[in-house]
């Protein structure tokens, strides 16, 4: 029933960004004793402690940094958006407000909390799943069709 | 000090593996969440690879009583799952199968200089912000 896309499958490199990524939220929970839940890293600056902001603001410059570091090295792989800019505005505040009142996104649930087995990340992650490919079923398939 | 230079490095780990695995780019993280379509199930392996190493970073916790620089290990204590959690999830959901975006790619994306990304990201801190009023006006004396 599920048809893949075997040219576009990228096992490899997915694999190895995921260790990656992994290693990263190890590094943060090891070293600085921080969940690296992306969400929550950025919503956490709008609370307004600013003791609090340092190590926030650090990490997301470290995210804004990479892909200049990946140049360095490398041609950076294309990124397709396809939204329009509407769309993006739709879907920036539905992602905005969604992670912040279910405490989490892919990374924080995703990652993070399934790796430390919680219950409540699980609910969560099986839920932002669930919305995403029901999301796009309905876009591609339903509307679009 | 210390804390900012190790979680700068981590952002950047994190940032550059976003990139490697190919979650910084929303087309093929449509194309992972259109399974009726020509399905591309690269990104589950993002979340295997993922899970498992972070997973023994989780393990190592419990052995140890506090982060190597921090004071504390700052974990979630709430346990069980409640409305609120599915109701934000299912948006961030819907939002995330509209775009392709989620909040990670997002600012990697914005870091490269994509216009796209940076109307995304503006919206998403909006959304973020309408959450913080909505919580201050629900419970006025909230500590931060």
């Amino acid at each position: 029933m599920i048809t893949i896309d075997w040219a576009s499958f990228t096992p490899l490199s997915a694999l190895l960004g995921g260790v990656m990524i992994g290693g990263a939220a190890g590094l943060l929970l090891l070293l600085n004793g921080r969940i690296a839940g992306i969400s929550g890293i950025l919503g956490g600056l709008l609370v307004g402690n600013r003791r609090d902001a340092g190590w926030r603001l650090a990490f997301l410059a470290g995210l804004f940094l990479a892909p200049w570091l990946w140049m360095l090295v490398a041609a950076l792989p294309t990124a397709v958006i396809e939204a329009d800019y509407a769309t993006l505005v739709v879907a920036g505040l539905l992602v905005g407000v969604g992670t912040r009142y279910g405490s989490g996104c892919t990374s924080g649930h995703g990652v993070c909390g399934l790796s430390r087995l919680s219950p409540r990340s699980l609910i969560a992650t099986l839920s932002f799943m669930a919305a995403g490919f029901g999301t796009v079923y309905l876009i591609r398939h339903v509307v679009g069709g | 000090m210390k804390l900012w230079i190790t979680s700068f490095l981590a952002g950047l780990v994190f940032g550059l593996g976003l990139i490697a695995s190919g979650m910084a780019n929303p087309d093929k993280v449509l194309s992972f969440l259109d399974l009726a379509g020509a399905w591309d199930p690269s990104l589950a392996l993002v979340m295997v690879g993922a899970i498992a190493v972070a997973s023994v970073a989780f393990a190592l916790v419990k052995r140890q009583s506090a982060p190597v620089f921090g004071r504390e290990f700052q974990l979630p204590t709430a346990v069980r799952p409640d409305r609120r959690l599915v109701l934000g999830s299912l948006t961030f959901g819907v939002g995330w199968g509209v775009a392709g975006f989620c909040p990670g790619p997002a600012l990697v994306a914005l870091g490269a200089g994509i216009p796209k990304a940076a109307v995304f990201v503006a919206a998403m801190v909006a959304g973020m912000a309408l959450f913080e009023l909505l919580e201050r006006w629900r419970t006025p004396r909230r500590a931060g």
